[in-house]
């Protein structure tokens, strides 16, 4: 097979196990649409092609677990992190405790405990049964641990917003709302993002840990790392697959810094020339 | 383990439950509990060490030493850590393999990689398939130990070396300004100072070790995690004394709480711990110390 033949058999072989066909008409002409990925996944005579589109295959896994808990994680970070800083117990108490649980026990953990409760809950009522899915339940679990390693981040922000700016919020009369939205909330951003470039990098390594946690992977759809232990366990030899993986994933955290970047850049426009931080990454580890 | 444990199925509910967290498969539940001890107890020097030595070798004159140092020290970055982990057991095992075969095995000629399998001699297997089970599971172990430490080693290095690099460089001139030689200026000035930076990282990498911990599952090992699994799933009256349904969501929740506890505890000794060493020092943490009043 060659490369391309390859690459047209597994390239989406971690989203469909199957090929789907649909054949239609469109302006009295037809047309036949096939989509999808062979079924079996290669088992003898592995070549270097096949690994590299699998493992890129199963990387969309890792882009939407990361890009869809990110986004949903953000919102709630910035809640968990405002009533954390509330004066209301009953806001500030059940913030505490969230961000305790999330950022204090192991992810791992989290991924077990979450896809056996999801198993229990199906079994109460059906309508739970997609949350037993990699897909659904291991986004809602990732969701909360992201939100409450975001929230920590945000927290702190908030605490080093210049009492200055809030000040001058106050003299020229805004308050509640848009003195949240004009002032205090674009500061605390600017204040947390080289901490919640950080935390995004390693929200996406630990989107590999879905498939080895409990959820299982239907018919071989799996993630990078999935795929990567799979041609690992099938030739034995480790040295081609992972630094595959690595490469993908060293490319993929520089994509996610250049997004960062752009963004910094924008949070600090205001400032001037010269006083704008640059986002300089170094990582703190954030395993969770 | 109780007397009134002979015939399960007349017990009462909470005599049952005694009874039934005492069979020997949950002691070896509780015995894994050991395993994780032990892993955190010595993979948490190993780490520093390999990661003070990681810190002095990037920081060191001759350019290849800084090389590597600095190539330890990026590698771990960058790339899911898991993945790391998966890698080095086989590695390393494969590593161990091949030198065994290349000394006990000189006259070999068959290749060691040859239709996807990785074929030594059987006097260089890993460990003897010969050997008793307990033999398999300690070499296991310390597979998964050596692979602890040296993905925290590496985490541990880049902390170090910014620590090093955070000491008042006023500090290692007085040394000089006194005639100390280099070696002298960086194992009695530099060193005992570079604690306190230190440890806020450090602090961080044992929060992250103790979560790490769970993922000697993957590892192969039999901890909490496979026991959890094991023993919660259902059983049936056919193949154990103590039927019960599906409790894994409960074994979990208690695996849940029990890595929240270790990290509560460690949060309240690490922080001990940094109000002891901040005793003395420059930096606005002892300042604070030093202000407050003396209660």
């Amino acid at each position: 097979m060659s490369c391309w033949e390859t690459f047209r058999a597994y390239a989406l072989r971690s989203v469909f196990s199957d090929r789907h066909s649909w054949d239609f008409t469109l302006a009295g002409h037809d047309f036949s649409l096939t989509i999808g990925a062979e079924k079996l996944l290669p088992r003898a005579d592995f070549d270097l092609c096949q690994q590299v589109v699998l493992i890129g295959s199963g990387m969309l896994w890792n882009i939407y677990f990361g890009v869809l808990t990110l986004a949903a994680g953000f919102l709630l970070a910035t809640l968990v992190a405002l009533a954390r800083g509330s004066r209301n117990p009953l806001l500030r108490k059940p913030a505490e405790w969230f961000i305790l649980v999330f950022r204090g026990s192991p992810l791992f953990i989290q991924f077990f405990f979450g896809y056996f409760c999801f198993l229990a809950l199906k079994n109460a009522h059906p309508a739970f049964a997609p949350f037993t899915s990699a897909a659904i339940g291991a986004a809602v679990v990732l969701f909360l641990n992201t939100a409450a390693y975001s929230a920590e981040i945000f927290r702190g922000a908030l605490l080093s917003v210049p009492r200055g700016d809030t000040e001058a919020a106050d003299a020229y009369g805004l308050s509640g709302w848009p003195r949240f939205r004009r002032i205090v909330w674009p500061t605390m951003l600017r204040l947390a993002w080289p901490a919640y470039t950080n935390e995004a990098i390693f929200l996406f390594h630990s989107t590999t840990l879905v498939f080895f946690s409990g959820f299982p992977a239907t018919s071989q759809r799996g993630d990078a790392l999935y795929y990567a232990s799979y041609f690992a366990d099938k030739t034995f030899n480790p040295f081609i697959p992972y630094p595959i993986l690595a490469g993908y994933f060293i490319l993929l955290t520089l994509v996610i810094i250049g997004l960062f970047g752009v963004m910094n850049r924008r949070l600090n426009r205001h400032l001037p020339e010269g006083r704008r931080p640059r986002l300089r990454f170094r990582p703190a580890q954030v395993l969770r | 383990m109780f007397e009134f444990c002979t015939d399960p199925d007349q017990l009462e509910r909470l005599a049952w439950m005694a009874c039934y967290l005492t069979t020997a498969k949950h002691t070896a539940l509780y015995w894994s509990v050991g395993i994780v001890l032990v892993l955190l107890a010595v993979t948490a020097p190993a780490a520093l060490l390999m990661g003070f030595g990681g810190a002095m070798a990037a920081r060191s004159r001759i350019p290849p030493l800084a090389w590597i140092g600095r190539a330890y020290i990026l590698i771990v970055r960058g790339v899911p850590d898991i993945a790391f982990f998966m890698f080095f057991v086989i590695a390393l095992d494969q590593f161990f393999e091949y030198i065994r075969h290349q000394v006990k095995c000189p006259d070999w000629t068959a290749p060691i990689r040859q239709n996807g399998n990785f074929l030594v001699c059987p006097q260089a297997k890993l460990p003897l398939s010969s050997a008793p089970q307990y033999i398999h599971e300690i070499y296991g172990f310390t597979l998964a130990v050596i692979t602890f430490a040296i993905i925290f080693g590496a985490f541990a290095a880049n902390v170090i070396y910014g620590a090093m690099r955070a000491v008042p460089r006023a500090q290692i001139e007085t040394a000089e300004a006194y005639g100390m030689s280099g070696r002298q200026a960086f194992w009695r000035i530099l060193v005992p100072q570079m604690w306190v930076y230190a440890l806020p990282g450090l602090s961080n990498l044992w929060m992250i070790l103790i979560k790490a911990t769970p993922l000697l599952f993957l590892l192969g090992v039999r901890d909490l995690v496979y026991w959890a699994r094991e023993l919660g799933g259902s059983k049936t009256p056919r193949f154990t004394d103590y039927p019960h349904g599906d409790w894994r969501i409960w074994y979990f929740l208690g695996l849940l709480v029990f890595y929240l506890v270790l990290t509560r505890i460690s949060e309240i000794g690490l922080d001990r711990l940094m109000a002891r060493l901040t005793r003395g020092q420059a930096t606005a943490g002892g300042e604070a110390q030093r202000r407050a009043p003396a209660a």
